[in-house]
């Protein structure tokens, strides 16, 4: 796998971030040094074994379907400058 | 004081909570100003709670500093990070609720590297200040609860800081400031209201000078929660401490580390056999950081200047808005992780990476349930070094900052319960040796604790 700026730009697309050209220029030596050491489990052998997704098997859990009190429309749009009419305004989707 | 000595005072009317409050909050601020373990001291809070203190509750009228990472109601919580500017939660974590119900008065919020990105809290987020080690201000805390330790450390009244490890950022910087830091059983206490890191590894934990303090509130604030769906139900185990041994491969670290480490177990007459661990300390670094920084891109996926926290005036398509806004609000390490973590997830080399971690993961949880048949605790030394200068940590690039958690990574990787008590002094600075237990010993830990 080739790690270039091409690469860095394309995942900082997908990943909504807009990086200056210094800090491609930082990032691209030290995202291939790190991610060479990360080939370093290439050598492990791990054919039959389940990942491990938690450090402790974990249960599905349900509870029962029934309305709880919840925050109000005022407190869920507290910390947010940006409402109109007791929604959030967002940019434009379309 | 010790916490426990301070509460039966306050319960006897002894102590006059209000005016404790307020001179602890003096003595914060003038401590703040040097050291910067807080990005928020919670005055208005802390003496609200101080005037209606529930004077029958285990924690009566002790203060508690919490990681910033930690939602406290009213109080700006932001995780070290400009993205949650202003965000002031509507509710308290489980924990932090817990502590007020049973009578703790929160001080403030700790200082720590954005979202937990750092292991010597160099890395806050844009804006905020970094925390300097309390025995040399020249020298990092470490990290990520930097605030926290050093707090605890510098902290004249009875005191116990709410912090959480990852990666081992609770034991770290215990290590580097000679404090106490438990980090529990992963799912022990409940992470609702927790500003998520990486949520197969993140646990909320507890710093102070003395032992007892950590497990009298460690009792408050663990037990299961229904609003956390990976907490867990199990009670913790009994049983004392019958068999211990030494990592061999954790002996590799600088000198002055070991023999101070080898010399305090002398000294404590703590009798030990040598084990291995060699796939946790061959692989653990690589394992963790993918698993980590999956984790991680993800969960900051949600921070998109909407909702809280960091907020534009709207203009353009949402992917401009959105992309706007993170790119001003996260700071390098961030970002880093960031693309790091989306590269691992993504088509093509997913397998490689990401899964092929989650089983790596499986192997060292493996390697340590093996020696736990036949061991209570496993010693280590907590950090390969003495707490870096600042000065030192510049000239080390990402990676190799990384490689500094080799100790702390595997038993937050299996989330297993581990600590860090102070081993001694090196060069006036602090050396930490950390144990490990199996899961859901926690009281383990406590019992050997005592003894530093």
């Amino acid at each position: 796998m080739k790690v270039d700026k091409e690469l860095i730009l394309n995942v900082a697309k997908n990943a909504r971030l807009k990086l200056s050209e210094k800090e491609i220029d930082e990032f691209l030596p030290e995202l291939k040094e790190i991610l060479e050491s990360f080939s370093k489990l290439d050598k492990v052998k791990t054919d039959k074994l389940e990942p491990a997704f938690h450090p402790i098997n974990i249960k599905n859990v349900y509870r029962e379907d029934k309305v709880e009190k919840s925050l109000s429309q005022e407190e869920a749009l507290s910390n947010s400058k940006n409402k109109k009419d007791g929604y959030f305004k967002g940019p434009k989707a379309i | 004081m010790k916490a426990q000595d301070f509460i039966s005072e306050v319960r006897k009317g002894n102590i006059d909570v209000v005016k404790h409050t307020e001179e602890v909050i003096k003595q914060v601020k003038k401590i703040n100003k040097d050291y910067n373990y807080f990005n928020v001291v919670s005055e208005e809070l802390a003496l609200e709670q101080a005037k209606k203190v529930n004077k029958k509750g285990k924690l009566a009228g002790l203060p508690i500093s919490v990681k910033d990472c930690i939602c406290v109601k009213d109080v700006e919580s932001r995780a070290g990070s400009k993205i949650l500017s202003g965000y002031k939660p509507v509710f308290n974590a489980t924990c932090i609720q817990r502590i007020i119900d049973e009578g703790g008065i929160i001080i403030g919020k700790t200082s720590q590297d954005e979202f937990g990105f750092g292991s010597f809290s160099v890395n806050v987020g844009t804006d905020f200040k970094i925390p300097r080690n309390p025995h040399d201000e020249e020298r990092v805390t470490g990290g990520s609860s930097g605030g926290s330790a050093g707090i605890t450390a510098k902290a004249e009244f009875p005191h116990v800081s709410i912090a959480e490890s990852t990666g081992g950022s609770i034991a770290n910087p215990a290590g580097f400031c000679g404090v106490k830091g438990i980090t529990p059983t992963y799912g022990l206490v409940s992470r609702y209201g927790l500003i998520d890191y990486a949520n197969s590894l993140d646990k909320i934990g507890v710093m102070s000078k003395y032992t007892e303090d950590c497990e009298l509130v460690l009792d408050v604030i663990r037990g299961h929660d229904e609003r956390d769906s990976t907490s867990l139900k199990e009670e913790l185990k009994e049983g004392k401490i019958k068999k211990i041994a030494l990592i061999k491969e954790s002996l590799d670290v600088d000198n002055d580390v070991k023999e101070i480490i080898l010399g305090k177990l002398k000294e404590l007459k703590i009798k030990y056999d040598k084990v291995s661990l060699p796939l946790t300390f061959k692989y653990g670094i690589p394992a963790y950081y993918i698993i980590a920084m999956a984790e991680a891109s993800t969960n900051l996926a949600k921070y998109s200047g909407m909702r809280y926290g960091l907020q534009e005036e709207i203009k353009g398509s949402f992917d401009e808005y959105f992309s706007n806004v993170r790119s001003s609000g996260f700071g390098k390490e961030a970002k880093r992780r960031i693309i790091l973590g989306t590269f691992t997830r993504m088509a093509g080399y997913r397998d490689q990476y990401y899964l092929k971690a989650m089983k790596v993961r499986r192997l060292i949880i493996e390697e340590y349930n093996k020696l736990y048949k036949k061991y209570d605790l496993l010693i280590s030394p907590t950090m390969p070094c003495i707490a870096p200068r600042f000065s030192d940590i510049v000239k080390l690039t990402p990676l190799k900052q990384y490689m500094m958690d080799v100790l702390t990574v595997g038993p937050n990787l299996a989330g297993l319960p581990h600590a860090s008590f102070n081993a001694g002094f090196s060069k006036r600075m602090p050396v930490g040796v950390m144990f490990t237990a199996n899961y859901l010993n926690e009281k383990k830990i406590i019992e050997i604790g005592k003894k530093f």
